[in-house]
C-alpha cells in the first residue's frame, strides 16, 4: 500500500485536473479523462475475473461441474462479433441474455409494479381527517388523469381532453419535484469533492484547514 | 443573454457551496417520515439477526450515497446485527469494504467473517437478485477475497432471503431499489428499506406509499436526517449548509434569468 | 441457424424465467436456478467484450494517428495497469488495485459528475423560462421542493417542509405512479413479444 499523503495528493491533483474543464477544455483535463477511462475499463475486467469468472465459472468447472462449459462457450462466442464471417454466432449469447431479462421483467413489472401499484391506489375517499381525505382524492384523481394523458387511442377533446390537461398539470408538478431533487443531487456531489479538497487531503498532510 | 460568459455562474456556485463549508451556519436538520420509516424498521430488527446490505453504487455518486451507508451501518452495528454486504455494481465492492471496515471493525470492533462479510460483486443484475432468493451461497460461492463462504461463520445457516431479517439497499440507479422491489420484495416478501440518489428518489415514492419500501432516504438530505437519528454527524450533516445555499443560488438564477429574459422581450427582443 | 437458434434460446430462457415463478416445484426451480447461474456468467463476458472493444478502438486510433491519438496511450496504460495488478495481485483491501481505485478512479469519477452542479446552475440561469402555466407549475413545485428538503427552508418558513412533503407524497407520487403503471404495461408486452419471437430487433440485420 502506498503512503496516505501520496495517495491523497494524487487524488487531489486528479480532482483539480477534472475541475480544470470548467475554465475550458485543455490537455490536462483530456489526459486525466483518458486515464480515468483506462483505469475504469481495467478495473471492470479485473473485478469480473476475481468476483465472477473464478468463483462462478472456473473453480466449479475444475471441481467437475461440466455443465458450465455451455455458458463458457456462449460467452466466448460473443467475441465472434469481431469477425465478419462468424459474428452471427454472438447472437446465441445475446439471445440468452435478452430472453432471461425479458422473462424476469415480465414477472417484476407485473407483480412488483402493475398489481402492487394499482392495489395501493385503492384508497378510501373518505378518510379519518379532512386533509387525509383531500390527499387521497388528489392521489386517485392524479393517477387516473395522468393515465388518461398517456391514452393516445382517442383524440384529446371534450371531457377526455380536460382530464388529459389535468394529467399534464400533475406531470408538471412531478417533473418540478424531480428537477428539485436533481439539483440537490448535483450540489451534493460538488459538496463531496470540495470536502475532500478542504478536509481529507490537508488532513493526510497533517494540516487542518477547517474544523 | 448572448455573449454571456457562463463561467461567472460557475464561480458563484463554487463560492456559494465553498463558503458554508469553511464557515458553517449550523442550520437545524428536520427528519422526514420516509427516513424515520427506515430508522424504525432497522430498530425493530432483533439483536443478533442478519441483515442483507445491498450496496449498489459506484464512485460517481459516492458523496451523495456513501454517507447513507455510514449512517445505516452505524445503526446496524450499534444494535449487534450481523451484516452480509454485496454489490451488483462493479464499482461497489471496494467502497463497501471501506465502510464495513471503518464502521464495523474500527468503530464497533466487529470481526470480519463473524459479524460482517463483503461478498463482493456479481454480474447479472435482476438475475442475481432472483438467484439470491433461492441460494445466497450458490450465487456468491466466495467472498470479495475469494474465501469460500462455507468457511465463514456468519454464513452458517444462511440459505436465502428467508434467513435474513431485512434488506437495506443503498443504490444509485440501475440495478437498484426499483429492481429490488420488483424482483425480491414482490417475490420473496422481504422487508426493504432503501437509500438512493436524489435523482431517483421521486420515482420511488409510490413504492414507499404502497408499503413495498418501509423507508426511503433520498439524497444527501436523507443521509443527513439519518445521521441525526443515529447521533453521528458525518459528511452529510456537514454538507447541509452548503446544500441549502446551493439551492438558494439556483432559485435566484432561475428568477434573475427570467426577469432578464422578460425585460429583453418587453424591449423588443427575440422570444427564444 | 443464424436466426432460429438465438430465437429458440431466447424463448427457452425467457419462458423458464416466467414458468418458474408460477410452478415452484423443485425440478422447475432447480432448472431455472441453473439457467440463472449460466446467465450470470454470460453477462460477465459482455463486459469483457466491451473493454476489448475499447482496446481495439484505441489501438486503431494510434495506428491511424487519428485526432487526439496520443491520449490513447494513457488510456491503454491505465487499463493495462489495473487489469494486471487486479488479476495478478488480487482486488482486496490494501492492494495496489484498491489504492488506485480509491485514489484515482473514485475521485475522478466523483469529480466528473460534480461538474454537473455547475452546468445545472448555468442551465437554470440561461434556459429555465417560465412562459406557460405548465412551466409555472413546474417552477413552483421545484422551488418548494428545493427549499423544503434542506434546513434553510425551515428557517424561511416552517411550513415549507410540510408543503414539500405533501407535494412529494401526493401529486408528485400520483404522476409517478401513473408512469410506473404505464411503463409496466409496456415492459410486459415487450417482454412477451421478445419471448414469442415477435420482436426480433435485438438480433440485428440479416
Amino acid at each position: 500500500m502506498l503512503p496516505s499523503p501520496v495517495l491523497h495528493t494524487m487524488a487531489a491533483l486528479l480532482t483539480i485536473a477534472i475541475f480544470s474543464f470548467l475554465y475550458r477544455d485543455n490537455p490536462v483535463y483530456k489526459f486525466a479523462e483518458h486515464i480515468f477511462v483506462g483505469i475504469a475499463a481495467g478495473y471492470i475486467v479485473a473485478i469480473e475475473f476475481q468476483n465472477v469468472f473464478l468463483p462462478n465459472l472456473w473453480r466449479p468447472l475444475l471441481a467437475g461441474d461440466y455443465k458450465l462449459v455451455i455458458p463458457f462457450l456462449l460467452g466466448v462466442l460473443m467475441f465472434s462479433r469481431f469477425t465478419v464471417r462468424f459474428n452471427w454466432l454472438s447472437r446465441w449469447a445475446i439471445g440468452l441474455m435478452v430472453g432471461t431479462f425479458s422473462g424476469l421483467a415480465i414477472i417484476g413489472f407485473a407483480q412488483g409494479d402493475l398489481v402492487a401499484q394499482i392495489q395501493a391506489n385503492m384508497l378510501p375517499l373518505k378518510a379519518g381527517s379532512l386533509i387525509d381525505t383531500f390527499t387521497n382524492w388528489v392521489i386517485v384523481v392524479g393517477v387516473l388523469a395522468t393515465l388518461v394523458y398517456f391514452f393516445f387511442s382517442k383524440e384529446h377533446k371534450g371531457a377526455l381532453g380536460a382530464t388529459a390537461k389535468l394529467g399534464i398539470w400533475f406531470l408538471m408538478v412531478s417533473f418540478g419535484a424531480s428537477y428539485g431533487f436533481t439539483v440537490m443531487a448535483r450540489i451534493s456531489l460538488l459538496v463531496g469533492r470540495l470536502l475532500f479538497l478542504l478536509v481529507d487531503w490537508p488532513a493526510s498532510l497533517g494540516i487542518e484547514l477547517i474544523r | 443573454m448572448e455573449g454571456f460568459d457562463r463561467r461567472y455562474v460557475f464561480l458563484v456556485i463554487l463560492l456559494v457551496v465553498l463558503i458554508p463549508l469553511i464557515i458553517p451556519l449550523g442550520l437545524p436538520i428536520r427528519v422526514s417520515k420516509e427516513v424515520l420509516g427506515a430508522y424504525d424498521a432497522i430498530d425493530r430488527v432483533p439483536e443478533g439477526s442478519t441483515v442483507y446490505f445491498a450496496c449498489d453504487y459506484d464512485p460517481a455518486t459516492l458523496p451523495e450515497v456513501h454517507p447513507m451507508s455510514y449512517a445505516t451501518l452505524n445503526h446496524l452495528f450499534s444494535r449487534d446485527i450481523k451484516v452480509i454486504g454485496a454489490c451488483l455494481w462493479p464499482g461497489g465492492p471496494p467502497l463497501l469494504e471501506e465502510v464495513l471496515t471503518r464502521v464495523g471493525e474500527e468503530k464497533f470492533g466487529k470481526k470480519y467473517g463473524v459479524d460482517f462479510v463483503n461478498l463482493g460483486y456479481k454480474e447479472g443484475r435482476e438475475v442475481v437478485m432472483v438467484s439470491l432468493g433461492k441460494s445466497i451461497p450458490g450465487t456468491f460461492p466466495a467472498d470479495f477475497y475469494g474465501t469460500p463462504v462455507s468457511e465463514l461463520p456468519i454464513m452458517d445457516g444462511v440459505r436465502n432471503f428467508s434467513d435474513v431479517a431485512m434488506i437495506v439497499n443503498i443504490s444509485a440507479g440501475y440495478p437498484g431499489t426499483k429492481e429490488w422491489v420488483q424482483q425480491v420484495q414482490s417475490r420473496f416478501h422481504v422487508t426493504i428499506a432503501a437509500g438512493c440518489t436524489a435523482v431517483s428518489a421521486p420515482e420511488y415514492y409510490p413504492y414507499y406509499q404502497s408499503g413495498q419500501l418501509v423507508g426511503l432516504l433520498g439524497g444527501l438530505a436523507g443521509a443527513a436526517e439519518y445521521e441525526k437519528l443515529v447521533g453521528v454527524a458525518g459528511t452529510a450533516t456537514r454538507g447541509m449548509d452548503a446544500q441549502s445555499l446551493g439551492h438558494l443560488a439556483i432559485i435566484v438564477f432561475i428568477i434573475v434569468g427570467n426577469v432578464l429574459y422578460f425585460r429583453s422581450v418587453k424591449a423588443g427582443g427575440k422570444r427564444r | 441457424m443464424r436466426r432460429e437458434v438465438p430465437l429458440i434460446i431466447t424463448a427457452i430462457f425467457g419462458s423458464f424465467m416466467v414458468i418458474e415463478y408460477f410452478v415452484p416445484h423443485p425440478s422447475v426451480t432447480g432448472f431455472g436456478e441453473m439457467l440463472q447461474q449460466w446467465a450470470i456468467i454470460v453477462v460477465a463476458f459482455a463486459y469483457v467484450l466491451g473493454v476489448a472493444n475499447i482496446v481495439r478502438i484505441n489501438g486503431e486510433k494510434i495506428s491511424k494517428r487519428s485526432k487526439d491519438w496520443p491520449y490513447a496511450f494513457p488510456l491503454l496504460a491505465g487499463l493495462g495497469f489495473m487489469l494486471t495488478v487486479g488479476v495478478v495481485f488480487g482486488v482486496g483491501n490494501g492492494t495496489l488495485f484498491s489504492d488506485f481505485y480509491l485514489y484515482a478512479y473514485a475521485p475522478m469519477s466523483g469529480t466528473m459528475f460534480s461538474l454537473l452542479a455547475f452546468f445545472i446552475a448555468s442551465a437554470a440561469f440561461r434556459a429555465f423560462r417560465i412562459r406557460t402555466l405548465e412551466a409555472g407549475l413546474l417552477a413552483v413545485a421545484a422551488v418548494i421542493v428545493m427549499l423544503g428538503r434542506v434546513p434553510v427552508g425551515t428557517e424561511i418558513w416552517d411550513k415549507l417542509p410540510v408543503i414539500s412533503d405533501w407535494i412529494m407524497n401526493a401529486p408528485q407520487m400520483a404522476a409517478k405512479r401513473a408512469i410506473l403503471i404505464g411503463a409496466a404495461l409496456g415492459a410486459i408486452s415487450t417482454g412477451l413479444k421478445v419471448i414469442l419471437g415477435i420482436e426480433r430487433n435485438y438480433l440485428g440485420g440479416d
